[in-house]
């Protein structure tokens, strides 16, 4: 089974503040680590292919600096990594993200097909959950999300569970699919120290894409021009006018705290 | 539309390292002789606004070709029949649906997908749906992507509604996208706030760049303008049950169905005590010093009859799981009264809680941010708070 997993390079802190007076964002640190959310799925496509065999492969979309979470993911296990970079991708929405990463995918896949497309359940810089199923209706591919495990049938076909909601359904798919793993489904193996002392006698570990290598050219389907949805403004979130402010020491405040309870008869 | 471009003429240390600087997403860079943006870049258009005058231009393209909005009418919302029943968020959506659509004049519809619609079309009309536009099929009975997106775009094609609402619950968060892409429109999950603008176009708001940012987003050239919302963001209307509508059956076609999915089994889990239910939460975040201090929380939550919740920090540390978590990665809650303890207040938390009837703040830091939404802020040590209030309950209960 050829296996593609999608991950994304997150800010390590959700710092970023708007200042009121200029609307200037202020961002603290520039550290960045790989979505949280994606290790899940990376965990759950290396153990696939444990027990099957077969490749698995990362792909990224975001600038240079990205190539760091595709090394991390080959620490932990990948054979290889994708990263699509290309200025004309600034400003992308969802629609224009998940076009650019299924025209990449589409190009990689004319050398070699994809079996299975992981994807976490969600990015938390993002945070819209959206992209693993808008990038599974631009492949033309069945999708569920909130994962919680997936296997081969002995046909061949893919069984997955998922959690949504209350409801926990089993569903068989045919392949190539589209999974979004839940959280929390497995522990994510650890960076192996010895596949990093070995990733450095080679250098071709990652592949980069540009609009250059996609079938589709038409620059206006891409970034900001590709974007149907426009910020319109930004700005700080809204302040509650006068609230009551409670000072003292600890042991007076959990008093008051305790007194303003009972006034409010919660207790 | 557009592009940035960089006047190479007046690019110099001086006005390279203002650049750099202003950056929030550090796209910009500078070697010394070339300024350069890099696929970093989100086109806030920052450097144009606020950095040295002309060194980054933002030039217009060609205008985008845009749709006939007049053609585009009336806000539709997807009703979520999961398991036979109509979740509560399809109404909450329908009374939202009904001011946006006041503005403009135009219809509410509900679109049902469902394998036995029974009585869910009235109760739809009795929350402000105009018309319920039914797709009945046991080829709905349980939840596959493309199945319902096949339907739900035959009715985007025929009904041509200029807005659509979507419950951010699982069907709706796969669903929505599926459809949006497929149209080749604008999809904007868990909006916090929605307007209405009279020439159609639907304002909505949410947390953005991961940060402690809101943006106001719109899709000014396509249609229909799609949108997901959490439950408990917005308040449903009481049933009005002398409340008129029409309610349509759609064809459905056999082709719909898609045959690369079969679905094995389908079970509902008995409810969980769930915290976007719970009346009184107390939620904790990273003011917390160690797993071993929750007991101490829990302890607090038994005093006030509390349930708990947190913050993400605590489950990405691995001390509480999901399920406990507040926040655009977790759940939207909205109950009588909510207490944090050390916790910040990002936005991305915030927009899950900040509904609440009364939001009580401890924290130690007097410029945390959780403060600005709160009804009372407590600057001060949540261990010191917790351990006299819990002092002071145990007196009390001695005295009665």
């Amino acid at each position: 089974m050829n296996i593609l997993v999608c991950i994304k390079q997150v800010p390590s802190s959700s710092n970023v503040k708007v200042d009121p007076e200029t609307g200037v964002l202020i961002r603290d640190g520039a550290q960045s680590k790989m979505n949280p959310y994606d290790l899940y799925a990376l965990e759950m496509g290396l153990s696939l292919r444990e027990r099957y065999g077969g490749s698995l492969q990362v792909i990224t979309m975001g600038p240079d600096s990205a190539k760091a979470v595709l090394m991390e993911a080959i620490y932990m296990g990948a054979d290889h990594g994708y990263l699509i970079s290309d200025r004309r991708f600034a400003g992308a929405d969802v629609l224009a993200t998940s076009y650019t990463i299924a025209s990449a995918i589409a190009a990689i896949a004319t050398q070699a097909p994809f079996d299975l497309i992981l994807c976490g359940k969600q990015t938390t810089d993002g945070d819209t959950a959206q992209v693993g199923a808008e990038l599974a209706e631009f492949l033309h591919l069945p999708h569920y999300a909130n994962v919680q495990s997936a296997e081969l049938t002995k046909e061949g076909a893919l069984r997955c569970t998922c959690l949504l909601g209350r409801e926990l359904l089993t569903a068989r798919l045919t392949l190539p699919a589209l999974l979004c793993a839940d959280g929390e489904i497995n522990t994510p193996r650890l960076p192996s120290y010895r596949r990093r002392q070995a990733a450095r006698k080679r250098e071709d570990w990652i592949t980069v894409l540009s609009l250059n290598d996609f079938a589709d050219q038409d620059s206006t389907h891409y970034g900001l021009n590709g974007s149907p949805t426009q910020v319109e403004k930004i700005f700080p979130p809204e302040k509650k006018a006068g609230h009551v402010r409670l000072t003292g020491s600890g042991q007076e405040l959990g008093e008051q705290l305790y007194t303003l309870l009972q006034e409010k008869k919660f207790i | 539309m557009g592009k940035l471009v960089i006047d190479a003429s007046k690019v110099n240390a001086q006005t390279a390292a203002q650049l750099v600087a202003l950056c929030p997403f550090s796209a910009i860079t500078y070697n010394g002789e070339t300024l350069d943006i890099s696929a970093a870049c989100k086109m806030c258009r920052l450097c144009v606004r606020k950095g040295p005058a002309g060194v980054v231009q933002y030039i217009e393209d060609t205008q985008a070709p845009t749709v006939d909005k007049s053609k585009w009418q009336g806000v539709a919302v997807l009703a979520d029949a999961t398991g036979g029943t109509l979740h509560p968020v399809s109404f909450e959506l329908l009374g939202k649906a009904k001011e946006l659509a006041a503005v403009t004049g135009q219809p509410v519809m509900a679109l049902l997908l469902c394998d036995q619609a029974a009585d869910m079309p009235q109760k739809l009309i009795e929350r402000g749906a105009d018309t319920v536009y039914i797709y009945e099929h046991p080829m709905f009975r349980d939840f596959c992507v493309t199945t319902y997106a096949n339907a739900f775009e035959d009715f985007i094609q025929k009904i041509k509604p200029s807005a659509v609402l979507v419950g951010a619950l699982s069907r709706g968060r796969s669903l929505a996208p599926r459809v949006a892409s497929r149209l080749r429109t604008g999809l904007t999950a868990d909006c916090t706030m929605l307007e209405m603008k009279e020439n159609t176009d639907l304002v909505q708001i949410r947390p953005a760049f991961g940060g402690n940012i809101m943006a106001r987003i719109i899709t000014p050239r396509t249609r229909p303008q799609f949108c997901t919302v959490r439950y408990k963001v917005f308040s449903a209307v009481a049933p009005n049950h002398d409340a008129a509508g029409t309610v349509l059956r759609m064809p459905v076609s056999d082709s719909w169905q898609d045959t690369r999915v079969t679905i094995e089994s389908a079970e509902m889990k008995p409810p969980e005590k769930d915290i976007s239910e719970a009346d009184i939460l107390v939620a904790v975040g990273r003011g917390l010093k160690s797993a071993a201090d929750l007991a101490k929380v829990q302890a607090f939550c038994s005093a006030i009859g509390a349930q708990l919740a947190c913050s993400r920090p605590l489950v990405e540390a691995g001390w509480l799981d999901a399920s406990h978590q507040i926040g655009l990665s977790g759940k939207t809650v909205r109950p009588s009264l909510i207490i944090t303890l050390g916790i910040s207040g990002a936005v991305q938390f915030a927009a899950g809680m900040k509904s609440a009837d009364c939001i009580i703040a401890v924290n130690s830091d007097p410029a945390a941010p959780i403060f600005d939404i709160a009804h009372y802020a407590v600057v001060g040590d949540l261990y010191e708070v917790m351990e006299s209030f819990l002092k002071k309950a145990e007196e009390h209960s001695h005295e009665t």
